[in-house]
């Protein structure tokens, strides 16, 4: 089945390490020039999948298939580009020297790799700095040279493990550009990270993993649509403790008074906050504060998987 | 003060924590202080046991024979007379075969015993014209020539007493103004029983001033050599810096390990068996370039004569820095941390230069030993340069030597190829 146009494949994949089943059946297709986020919380089976994509976890059962390819098969190294989560890159070489390196091992030579590295290192913004000793660079810098490593050979389906960890936000700026770039390049993209706001931003679909299984998939609406509804959540603080009469006529409205806080989800939410206002008004309870909050993928993964992200 | 030692207890609780360090500063002395120990303790060669020497004797005369029975009876010397079965029928060494035995490194030194040696062994009178013995020594090792001299006067008087008497009695003839006949025919009597005494195998115990056997030592390997010994030490210091190097850049499997570097390698289209040919070429090729310039120096300031053996040298190189590498390479795959590699290859690499010879000479060891320092590679390693640069023996005299380096160094490679599959895909 070589040649398919499906850039990532996989059926049912099962891994387990000892006793621990770090992948349970899972299935997931990228489609081109698609960014799909994994995420899920430590231990969950992420590594797992994305080092059976990148051919470095041989599965014990299922199909994995990149662009047709098995993972282990040398065309599909070709074809695959692999970022892992550490800076894997040789502290001492230069960025030159690196890229060169990575760019030989990915069997590129000659004029090709010349104009391989010299193209990473203007896309990465470091062709300045092409000779200096890779561990003098920034920790931004180091992170572009990473990804500039696993791309020098023209991936089709590129791996990105946690690309912006550690990164201070001008450097997570210019990644997010380098993926956007990757992604206008046609570039299928598998990104895990412990950043909700990055998945948001980044990714056309996201799949959410917990115990080697993937729980949820599909776009960010889509999510928030299946698991917390499209109920928006109204939090209100009062400027003077709420007498009983307010509180229980804000029962009958289905809200949950706490101390001075007010907490209610709504359907129709301008309908149904002039209602509230309307209540504090007639009891001459002042307001202070008042927030409207749209359901986010936070609490879709809290909801999924009991866990905060970053745990 | 409560600090200082709260500081001292934090290093102790590391301590006892990194096995490497622990290693490094407990086992591998002791495991050193065992091995000098067991060379030298019993005063070095005392302890090797028997210097071997061929003996020839040209002479065959009774005294000539009895100084040979004195010299088989010595403890310290084992004595060869043939060169097949000691004890079977079969000619005896020509002085052609016994010089060839010492130049082969067969034996470290060989005596020959001149025609009419019997005649006039014995002169306490310098002056006197007498046979001279010829030592003919491999001056690898300097005392064994030593010992086989001092034994040489030492068994003079012991197995020849009655010439020593006779050589006596001339003088005392020549000097007193001649003895009268009833003298003469007393001492020829006394001469009888001595003679008689000696030959029951039980030789009467005499001192006196040494010197008394003419004796010349010829250095049958160094004659031409300018600088004998320095060959020893450049192919000895040489291979053991090269274990180290080898091990400590073979440790750069390990930094890539433990970066992730490894990881992202084997994702490539680089597989663990081309990465480890990969380190194996390099390793080997500084190698190559450190004996060389180890050996070049050597050529430049301390006149090794590396420009008359160059195929040897890089025969004996190439095999040299495979196995070396191969060794690091193995003991890289094997460790798990930079400091475990660091324990593991300071242990091996000092236990295997100190029994394999690059410390001292393995002449200076007990035959056990010697035999024991033949596991090591550094032992196969320098027989094979001494034989080039010392004995200036043929190129194809060292195929034994380069075909136990290099199967060592494919076995190395085959255990450090399978121990690496601990890296591969999971």
């Amino acid at each position: 089945m070589a040649d398919s146009t499906i850039p990532l494949e996989i059926r049912d994949l099962s891994k387990s390490f000892g006793e621990r089943r770090a992948l349970d059946g899972i299935s997931l297709d990228l489609a081109p020039g698609e960014i799909l986020g994994l995420l899920g919380p430590n231990g969950a089976g992420k590594t797992t999948l994305v080092r059976s994509v990148a051919g470095r976890v041989t599965p014990e059962g299922g199909t994995l298939r990149i662009l047709g390819y098995e993972a282990s098969d040398d065309r599909a190294r070709l074809v695959r580009g692999w970022v892992p989560q550490e800076i894997a890159l040789y502290p001492l070489l230069s960025p030159w020297e690196n890229l060169w390196t990575f760019g030989r091992y990915q069997g590129l030579s000659g004029a090709a790799l010349e104009a391989g590295i010299r193209t990473s290192l203007e896309w990465i913004e470091l062709a300045d700095r092409a000779n200096d000793k890779t561990d003098k660079l920034s920790g931004g810098m180091k992170r572009r040279l990473n990804i500039a490593a696993g791309t020098i050979h023209g991936p089709k389906v590129l791996l990105l493990d946690e690309p912006t960890v550690g990164v201070d936000p001008q450097s997570r700026e210019r990644i997010y550009a380098m993926i956007g770039e990757l992604k206008g390049r046609g570039v299928s993209l598998v990104y895990t990270t412990h950043y909700m706001e990055e998945a948001e931003r980044l990714c056309d679909r996201i799949a959410i993993i917990d115990h080697g299984k993937i729980i949820a998939s599909g776009t960010k609406d889509e999510l928030v649509k299946k698991t917390v509804g499209t109920r928006q959540a109204v939090a209100l603080d009062a400027a003077t403790p709420i007498p009983q009469a307010l509180a229980e006529k804000l029962g009958r409205l289905g809200a949950t008074v706490d101390g001075m806080q007010v907490r209610l989800s709504v359907e129709d939410p301008a309908g149904e906050i002039r209602r509230l206002l309307e209540l504090f008004h007639a009891e001459n309870v002042p307001v202070q504060d008042l927030t409207l909050k749209t359901p986010t993928l936070e609490q879709v993964f809290l909801q999924l998987t009991g866990r905060e992200l970053r745990e | 003060m409560s600090m200082i030692l709260a500081v001292a207890k934090n290093r102790l609780m590391n301590l006892k924590r990194d096995r490497a360090a622990f290693v490094l500063a407990f086992v591998l002395p002791v495991a050193f202080f065992t091995i000098f120990a067991s060379i030298f303790s019993g005063g070095g060669r005392s302890a090797t046991g028997k210097v071997a020497v061929v003996i020839v004797d040209e002479d065959g005369s009774d005294a000539s024979r009895r100084f040979v029975a004195g010299l088989k009876a010595e403890a310290g010397l084992s004595v060869g007379l043939k060169p097949g079965d000691e004890k079977a029928a079969g000619p005896v060494y020509t002085a052609a075969q016994a010089e060839q035995a010492v130049r082969k490194g067969e034996v470290p030194v060989a005596l020959i015993i001149p025609r009419g040696f019997g005649e006039n062994a014995i002169a306490f009178d310098p002056g006197t014209k007498r046979a001279t013995l010829r030592i003919l020594a491999d001056t690898a090792d300097p005392i064994a020539p030593q010992v086989l001299n001092g034994l040489l006067q030492k068994v003079a008087m012991t197995s020849m007493p009655a010439a020593m008497a006779r050589s006596g009695m001339a003088e005392v003839d020549k000097w007193s103004g001649g003895l009268t006949p009833e003298q003469k025919a007393r001492m020829e009597q006394a001469l009888g029983a001595i003679e008689k005494e000696a030959t029951s195998g039980e030789p009467s115990a005499s001192k006196g001033p040494g010197g008394l056997v003419a004796v010349e030592t010829r250095d049958v390997l160094g004659e031409t050599k300018k600088n004998p010994t320095v060959t020893f030490y450049a192919a000895g210091l040489g291979v053991m810096f090269l274990l180290f190097s080898a091990t400590g850049a073979g440790g750069a499997l390990i930094e890539e390990a433990e970066s992730g570097t490894l990881d992202r390698i084997l994702a490539t289209r680089v597989s663990m068996t081309k990465l480890l040919l990969g380190k194996l070429v390099y390793l080997a090729g500084v190698g190559v370039a450190q004996l060389t310039l180890m050996f070049v120096w050597g050529a430049v300031f301390f006149g090794l004569e590396l420009w008359s053996h160059i195929p040897g040298f890089l025969i004996m190189t190439l095999a040299t820095a495979l196995v070396s590498s191969a060794f690091g390479l193995m003991l890289a795959s094997v460790c798990r941390s930079r400091m475990q590699l660091v324990a593991l290859s300071n242990l091996s690499i000092l236990l295997m230069s100190a029994l394999g010879g690059s410390l001292f000479p393995r002449f200076l060891m007990s035959e056990k030993l010697q035999k024991i320092g033949l596991i090591t590679l550094n032992a196969w390693a320098l027989d094979g340069f001494q034989k080039i640069f010392w004995r200036d023996e043929p190129v194809w005299a060292i195929w034994p030597q380069v075909a136990v380096l290099t199967t060592l160094g494919i076995a190395f490679f085959l255990i450090a190829r399978r121990v690496a599959e601990r890296w591969e895909a999971a």
